[in-house]
């Protein structure tokens, strides 16, 4: 099997997060969670609390990763960690940080403690997104991870705002009434939150982790609203094999399915750029959710996913101030 | 397995990291094999572990912890291995 990769180029990826350091460090996400086996999600949380230099609490909307990290008496989290409800776990982090500033001031907490949301698509896209927005319009200092799966795989994948054109879920299934899957393109949340007007909105992959360690160290240096979004691959959504997570990771970003960018202050930039754009059907083709497209009657909706595809992208790089292609 | 009335008030665990004594590797069916005159060391399975199963001692990757390995394969699929030989294989448990 092809790596998919140039291991040189990992390799100083390596160099630069001072990955052997890292190592080092004690991991604030133990083994004995029970998320699937193959999961982005727990690799998600172990990147940013690898990036995270300062003590962090963090809080969890309703998810995979809250109902499987923390199981009555087992917790899978060595931070201070609270489960909120599916819709606000941004409101419960506000309170949270403004409840530290309110003791910070008068000196009986530490400071630099950093406050953290995990949410699923679900939690955030949809269901959380007023708390969010209302937490990122009051500034508080914090930052929101979304991991986006593409749907609500929790229940049994259910459509969200965050799955994307074309695939087959429980609620937007590919038949004969409809044989297209899902008709309705993806929310774009990353510019929805940076038209709040946050100082920085970014996007990520564990494919990419570099860059993802990159952005998740440089929010925390930032002060009010952080936001960043993480691809977070399914198998059991997906319909894929347990062991191509970061595969389909890369060829998202090589097909700018997920392109990386991040928008400080109002400025874009694009992060990583492909060395080669791929067509967005080698990320689609390994996943059973969209094999109903790759028959002949489905050509349309398949060109209409490339479609959008490209404009996001010739966007993207306009708003970077790169030429388009 | 603690009754109702012996947990701690609201749901709160005190402990962090209990889940460290919920063993999950009895789910997998493959198994993973680390060759380590093929490991370059690099470190990336140890990155990409979604279960936190490899164990990485003063910076140097050490055995399994079978205890936790879900036997995803994610960590045999981005071995770099050394001249084209993988360090990490799976293996169908039981054999």
């Amino acid at each position: 099997m092809e790596l998919g990769y140039d291991v040189k180029e990992l390799l100083k990826w390596s160099a630069e997060t001072k990955l052997r350091q890292l190592s080092r460090k004690e991991e604030l996400f133990t083994h004995g969670h029970r998320m699937c086996a193959g999961c982005g999600a727990p690799t998600v949380v172990k990147m940013v609390l690898m990036a995270t230099d300062y003590p962090a609490v963090a809080s969890n909307a309703t998810g995979c990763l809250e109902v499987s990290s923390c199981i009555q008496e087992f917790t899978a989290w060595k931070i201070p960690w609270i489960h909120t409800a599916f819709e606000n776990a941004a409101a419960t982090l506000s309170g949270a940080e403004t409840m530290y500033r309110a003791l910070l001031k008068k000196g009986k907490m530490p400071e630099n403690v950093k406050f953290i949301a995990f949410g699923g698509d679900g939690g955030t896209y949809d269901i959380g997104l007023q708390s969010l927005s209302g937490a990122m319009e009051r500034r508080h200092d914090m930052l929101y991870i979304c991991y986006d799966n593409g749907a609500y795989m929790n229940t049994g994948i259910q459509r969200s705002s965050a799955t994307p054109l074309g695939a087959d879920t429980t609620t937007s299934p590919a038949g004969s009434a409809n044989p297209a899957g899902k008709v309705q393109p993806r929310k774009d949340l990353t510019r929805i939150m940076a038209a709040h007007g946050i100082p920085y909105a970014a996007q990520a992959s564990i494919s990419h982790w570099a860059d993802f360690i990159r952005k998740v160290r440089k929010a925390h240096e930032i002060k009010g609203p952080k936001f960043i979004n993480v691809l977070s691959p399914c198998n059991r959504g997906w319909r894929t094999a347990t062991d191509n997570s970061v595969q389909l990771s890369r060829l998202a970003v090589e097909t700018c399915y997920w392109p990386l960018y991040e928008i400080e202050d109002g400025k874009l930039t694009v992060t990583v750029k492909p060395a080669q754009k791929r067509p967005v059907a080698e990320f689609m083709k390994p996943q059973g959710r969209f094999k109903h497209l790759f028959v002949p009657e489905n050509a349309g909706m398949l060109a209409r996913v490339q479609e959008e595809v490209d404009r996001n992208w010739q966007r993207l790089l306009r708003e970077s101030g790169e030429a388009a292609e | 397995m603690k009754k109702w009335n012996e947990l701690v008030p609201g749901a709160v665990v005190l402990e962090a990291g209990s889940a460290e004594k919920f063993k999950t590797g009895s789910w997998r069916s493959f198994r993973p094999r680390w060759i380590e005159e093929n490991c370059i060391q690099c470190l990336f399975c140890w990155l990409y572990c979604p279960d936190m199963a490899i164990k990485v001692e003063d910076g140097k990757r050490k055995e399994y912890l079978y205890d936790y390995c879900k036997g995803c394969g994610i960590c045999a699929v981005e071995c770099p291995g050394k001249k084209g030989q993988k360090a990490i294989v799976m293996e169908p448990e039981g054999k």
